[in-house]
């Protein structure tokens, strides 16, 4: 009869997959599943295609950005270990975990949602949050719909405000700091309901 | 040989004796109703031995929720409304937070875990398994007991039930070929029409007991009415046997070959359907005609069309297309809801061909649906056809418990239309820079 251990034993190497991303084994499959829905060529992998053929992320202003955080350096494919570790990101904050010092922060920390969203505006990579890696997003967001000056302005203010070591950039800390207040684990985390 | 042609013998007897002629009267035994009591009875049975046998897992709700994650129900205005409470400047009229894209960012993310429009197009989950196979998702192996019982069920299924199912399926199906023939040879009249809508409904019967179907009508004195269409949502090609067993309609659509053009050119020699060539379905304005044409003469049967134009999983209702809505005729809603505990319905055309599809059919469990007829809707002064639709879908799907979507069924095989992205862009804007 069919049941999650037999998806189970289908995905390769699912014991490190679960103890690396904190997933439940009846979410692994069920990400398994949709991986192979999402997968309709049966390739095996993903393509950026894949991601843009799912309608309601066609609509969303960042699309582009939110597939580029899943295909890292240029690589046109995404196995599932790939797929289920960026997703990782979003699990809800494991409040009982306890803290060692020593052990790593586990993918869906607070700071790793941060740093996961910062990557969002930081294409280039180089850590810094440029004014021009700003406009970038600020105009996916608006597009058609403000002027050039409009979108120069905010971008100044934005700046002016997170900017506190005046290199007219916003590093990574800085992203922090502006943002110590908002309820990462809330607005970035996506509940299982089963 | 004797002994098997007297099994053949018996087996026709019973089959013609207490299913094909009770059906061709109207008549019902009780069988479906006695089966199907007994049905919920050994799968209540069978959850209580599951529930038992879950211990590590928590309690499973009764009622599965629609999708795989939890989604918050907030207005894109709300939810940046949110982000931003908890941001230190307090930022008169709205201006641009650094957390605003994780709303885009969440939401992005949501719909790669799981999308609206996917989701209505695979199956239906249940909360508590039926000891069909095919559902077993959440479930493993529980105990001998329960195993034997689903053992059970596979030989009744497949050993007695299919073969039943199909002889029935077969007679139903030839007698609609033969019978709508020799009507076609005699002329016109009313004893013709009377004697096409006996055969046509007698048909339906039999495929109805094919599918060990058993069908609840509500709100019957709402049935449509000659010179109306009726429209529906569209789960599968087995409503139009659902709907018609309790009333004529004349059906629509395209044309056609082998054995579904045969029936389809038997059938409208004896009463008329609107048959489109492929070709002819492209002409909008030709397809309108047609359909004017046949509901202006008000001897001619209500139209039956699906405006979904494609079938979805039961759980919601998709965007109709205009075209039906836009001919002046009164239409008249049904609402079609079938239960998941005992089969489902849900034709995956992707995953599953007709022949594949009608097998899964003849071994579920049963069919059990409620359909209401909805009290008759016309285009009111100074509506357009879509915004009259949508009104439609509406109280369709409010009746039948569905979710009311906006998406078009269609978008499973197309793109989305840049107006969608636009619209999002727009809704944001007004947020960071006001109406200006």
């Amino acid at each position: 009869m069919g049941s999650t251990s037999s998806t189970l034993a289908k995905i390769p190497n699912a014991e490190d997959l679960m103890q690396e991303t904190g997933f439940t084994p009846a979410h692994l499959v069920r990400l398994y599943d949709r991986f192979k829905v999402l997968d309709k060529d049966k390739k095996g992998f993903l393509t950026p295609q894949d991601f843009v053929a799912i309608k309601e992320l066609a609509m969303n202003p960042i699309c582009d950005r939110i597939i580029g955080a899943f295909f890292t350096s240029g690589g046109e494919t995404l196995d599932f270990p790939s797929f289920v570790r960026i997703l990782a990101h979003f699990r809800p904050i494991d409040k009982n975990r306890p803290k060692e010092p020593t052990s790593p922060d586990p993918i869906n920390s607070r700071s790793n949602k941060l740093k996961f969203a910062f990557q969002l505006y930081d294409q280039d990579k180089d850590g810094k949050i440029s004014r021009h890696e700003l406009l970038q997003v600020l105009r996916a967001m608006l597009e058609k719909q403000v002027t050039e000056e409009q979108l120069e302005s905010i971008a100044d203010r934005t700046i002016q405000e997170a900017d506190l070591d005046r290199d007219d950039a916003i590093s990574f800390e800085e992203f922090r700091k502006s943002l110590e207040k908002v309820n990462i684990d809330h607005k970035m985390s996506i509940r299982f309901l089963r | 040989r004797g002994f098997a042609g007297a099994v053949v013998y018996v087996w026709l007897s019973v089959v013609l004796g207490l299913i094909v002629l009770p059906a061709m009267f109207g008549v019902s035994l009780g069988f479906t109703d006695l089966y199907v009591k007994a049905l919920v009875k050994t799968l209540e049975w069978a959850t209580l031995r599951i529930q038992r046998g879950q211990k590590e897992e928590d309690a499973v709700p009764a009622h599965l929720p629609n999708g795989i994650i939890e989604k918050d129900d907030g207005s894109m205005e709300e939810e940046i409304g949110e982000l931003r409470r908890s941001h230190p400047k307090s930022l008169a009229g709205g201006d641009f937070t650094l957390c605003d894209a994780f709303y885009f960012c969440k939401k992005g993310i949501e719909s790669i875990v799981e999308d609206q429009v996917t989701q209505r197009f695979t199956s239906e989950e249940l909360a508590s398994w039926n000891l069909l196979t095919r559902t077993n998702n959440n479930f493993h192996y529980i105990s001998v007991r329960v195993t034997i019982i689903w053992g059970l069920g596979v030989f009744i299924r497949y050993c007695i039930l299919l073969p039943l199912r199909v002889t029935l399926a077969v007679l139903g199906l030839s007698w609609l070929v033969i019978g709508t023939t020799l009507v076609g040879l005699l002329p016109h009249s009313n004893v013709k029409t009377w004697i096409s809508d006996l055969i046509h409904v007698t048909c339906y019967r039999i495929c109805a007991r094919a599918l060990s179907a058993r069908i609840r009508y509500h709100n019957k004195e709402n049935h449509p009415k000659k010179g109306g269409i009726c429209v529906a949502n569209h789960t599968s090609p087995i409503d139009i046997v659902i709907l018609a067993n309790d009333g004529c309609y004349a059906m629509v659509g395209q044309i056609h070959g082998g054995l579904m053009g045969v029936i389809q050119r038997s059938m409208v020699r004896s009463c008329p359907h609107v048959w489109f060539e492929r070709s002819e379905m492209k002409d909008r304005h030709a397809v309108a005609k047609r359909l004017k044409d046949h509901v202006a003469d008000k001897t001619k049967q209500p139209i039956l069309i699906f405006p979904e134009g494609t079938c979805i999983n039961n759980t919601s209702v998709m965007m109709f297309k205009k075209g039906s809505f836009d001919i002046g005729a009164t239409i008249y809603p049904v609402a079609i809801k079938y239960d998941p505990q005992f089969g489902d319905a849900f034709w995956n055309s992707g995953k599953y061909n007709m022949v594949s599809y009608l097998l899964r059919m003849m071994t579920s469990w049963a069919i059990v649906c409620n359909v209401w007829y909805l009290p008759p809707m016309s285009l009111q002064d100074g509506e357009d056809a879509v915004h009259f639709a949508n009104r439609v879908k509406s109280a369709i799907a409010r009746q039948g418990g569905l979710v009311d979507l906006f998406w078009d069924g269609g978008l499973k095989r197309e793109k989305v239309k840049e107006s969608y992205k636009e619209e999002q862009q727009k809704m944001y804007s007004s947020m960071i820079v006001g109406q200006d």
